[in-house]
């Protein structure tokens, strides 16, 4: 059953070019897609426009964002930001600048539990605290205490993703939560964020550009270009045997762990062409 | 955590030390300054003192009287040694010692200045959360064109259309003083608005501020302006970062988000600025209450200069001078109050 479904979501810049083009995807409970595409393909948009926080310069012009069988894009905004607030949570990409400056650690963690969700002050620090143990950061009432710029970059991202958990959200939108930082901290971020999934059994929208990274964490795949979804499959089915020729192409243009020796074929031209003209036809066709 | 807050000591009071010994050269700066320029600039204050018929004579041993006919360095060294002692000197035409005359009156300007701060800070405060609540819509353009117009005019021409509006046309407060001349005043100080409230003495109160609301507004105006245009874009700016975004998908409304998370961080840059502007302010009530014949420091300075009364002026420009850098250190030490990478630094 999907606690996620967008059907047909097309958003445009305002009196501009569409920017997502008919999207559709189902993100099922307990379990985690991928979203993948290059740079500017839409992949953001989409998480923004789950979790209601779109730039005002864009419009949605069509389609439903269905959350737990409600359309948002049909409820009063006061509801949907109330509804948002309360089941869903973003890991956002850059821990550097996704923390408030003036706020300590404590009340950035627990303000959505005391201010949205009504518990008491006491039940959200032990919470918070809970928390940050559970995401491996040594000393947590110090850092409960810290303002952000005491700590590193992947102490932040790891209090970002306790605070996304804070909630026990039904869905998580984790936009490129391990780009920002350190090649070496990576990995323990994605294996953190993907034991935190599977213990706590929250449907994940889990946005990369790393196919890897989407062969060890996700059960189901999105492909976007240029706003449009060109594929949609099971990860298994995916690595198997991708379904469109871009897809294709950006499986191959991924370096293989197994065999990095292999060499990176570029997205060729020809199916750039292809994939274009699709879109194309799509716009002359109406959305 | 220890070891930080020892860091945080040394820091402050490196600031401080700083702080102090670059006043002191200021200071000193104005001190000299002063004293020349109003000794260069023609007139004698003597001469100004005596009826209409006296003698080369009389100046003569009137101006020995105030040492005013030694060299100009033996004089300066004469009411340097004073001020160090905290003698000022006695004015030429009261005859009171300067700090006296000048203490006195500090009271009334600065309740006046602390006033139209006060009044700026409501008005501009205002006018940049509602814009940024409404950005992008006529509420906000509104609010533009508002701002624009109080800055294109002075604060003492602010004073003139008020004294139309609210003395003339419809005349609701006092134009003139700074209380009702009819009125028993009980006060051991001369902080009367403040008094006033410690003694649960409304009455009294509501006859100050009715003599205080429009030069004080007249002052705040042009700075209401700029603190509304300066907090507003620094707001917009900030509503645009990561970490708003972040608070709105937890819930919040448009409202608390500019409250909660944009307004302490979208402060700082205006605060710096909103320092400088006060002391403009200040300077403002010389002229601001004259217009509105105020009895504070602004209309004693008037007064001095006209009578060539030379050391209540450099009484009045040194304390001046004194509040002016008091300002700038309280707007420092606000700031880093306010913005905890300083405060850990
Ligand atoms: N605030 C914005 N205003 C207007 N256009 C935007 C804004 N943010 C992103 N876009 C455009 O929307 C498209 C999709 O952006 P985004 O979702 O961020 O891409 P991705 O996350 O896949 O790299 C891009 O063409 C980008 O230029
Ligand atoms: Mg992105």
């Amino acid at each position: 059953m999907s606690f996620l479904s967008i059907r047909n979501l097309s958003v445009r810049l305002k009196g501009g070019p569409p920017l997502l083009r008919r999207v559709s995807l189902d993100v099922a409970v307990g379990q985690v897609r991928g979203l993948v595409g290059e740079s500017g393909a839409g992949k953001s948009m989409i998480g923004k426009a789950v979790l209601g926080i779109l730039p005002p310069s864009v419009e949605i012009t069509g389609g439903q964002i269905v959350l737990d069988g409600t359309d948002l894009l049909t409820l009063p905004p006061k509801e949907r930001r109330r509804r948002i607030g309360a089941t869903c949570a973003l890991i956002p990409q850059d821990p550097l600048t996704a923390l408030n400056p003036s706020h300590r650690i404590g009340p950035q963690i627990t303000d959505r539990l005391v201010d949205i969700l009504g518990w008491t002050r006491a039940d959200a620090n032990t919470r918070a605290r809970a928390l940050l143990e559970e995401v491996q950061i040594p000393n947590p009432d110090r850092v409960l205490r810290s303002y952000p710029h005491e700590l590193s970059g992947g102490m932040r991202q790891r209090i970002l993703i306790a605070s996304a958990f804070a909630a026990e959200p039904k869905l998580i939108v984790a936009d490129e939560p391990t780009t920002a930082l350190d090649v070496t901290v990576q990995k323990q971020i994605l294996r953190l964020i993907a034991g935190m999934q599977a213990r706590h059994g929250t449907a994940l929208l889990f946005v990369t550009h790393d196919l890897g990274v989407v062969s060890k964490v996700c059960q189901h795949l999105s492909v976007l270009y240029a706003g449009m979804v060109v594929e949609d499959s099971a990860v298994t089915d995916f690595f198997a045997a991708p379904r469109h020729p871009y897809s294709a192409a950006l499986l191959a243009a991924t370096p293989k762990y197994t065999d990095p020796a292999a060499g990176l074929h570029p997205v060729p031209d020809a199916v750039i062409d292809a994939v274009r003209a699709e879109v194309a036809a799509f716009d002359a066709g109406g959305r | 955590m220890g070891q930080c807050r020892h860091g945080v000591g040394m820091a402050f009071l490196r600031l401080l030390a700083i702080r102090l010994l670059t006043t002191a050269i200021t200071l000193a700066g104005v001190a000299v300054i002063v004293f020349v320029v109003i000794r260069v600039v023609p007139g004698n204050p003597i001469a100004m003192m005596l009826p209409p018929g006296a003698t080369e004579a009389d100046i003569a041993r009137l101006s020995a009287l105030y040492g005013l006919d030694q060299p100009l360095v033996t004089q300066f060294g004469i009411w340097l040694g004073g001020v160090m002692q905290g003698d000022f000197g006695t004015s030429i035409t009261s005859r009171q010692p300067v700090l006296d005359l000048v203490l006195g009156r500090l009271p009334a300007t600065l309740e006046l200045s602390i006033m139209a701060l006060v009044m700026a800070v409501i008005l501009g405060g205002a006018a940049a959360l509602t814009g940024t609540r409404f950005r992008g819509g006529r509420r906000e353009g509104a609010i533009d064109v508002a701002n624009g117009m109080a800055l294109s005019v002075p604060d003492f021409l602010w004073g003139l259309v008020l004294i139309l509006l609210f003395g003339v046309l419809w005349p609701v407060f006092h134009i003139s003083g700074r209380v009702s001349p009819a009125l028993d005043l009980p006060f051991t100080t001369n902080f009367y608005l403040f008094e006033s409230l410690i003694r649960l003495r409304f009455d009294l109160w509501a006859d100050l501020v009715a003599h205080m609301f429009m030069p004080a507004l007249a002052l705040a105006i042009p700075l209401a302006a700029i603190i509304g245009q300066l907090l507003k874009q620094s707001l917009k700016e900030t509503m645009n970062l990561d970490y708003v975004t972040l608070a709105r998908t937890k819930g919040y409304g448009e409202t608390r988000v500019i409250l909660r998370e944009a307004l302490r961080n979208a402060i700082l840059p205006t605060l710096t600025l909103v320092g400088v502007q006060f002391t403009f302010l200040i300077g403002g009530t010389v002229i601001i209450e004259r217009l509105f014949s105020y009895e504070g420091l602004g209309n004693m300075a008037i007064d001095a200069v006209i009578n060539r009364d030379l050391p209540l002026i450099q009484g009045i420009v040194i304390l001046f001078a004194v509040i002016f850098t008091a300002v700038n250190l309280i707007v420092d030490l606000l700031y880093a109050v306010l913005n905890p990478r300083l405060r850990h630094a």
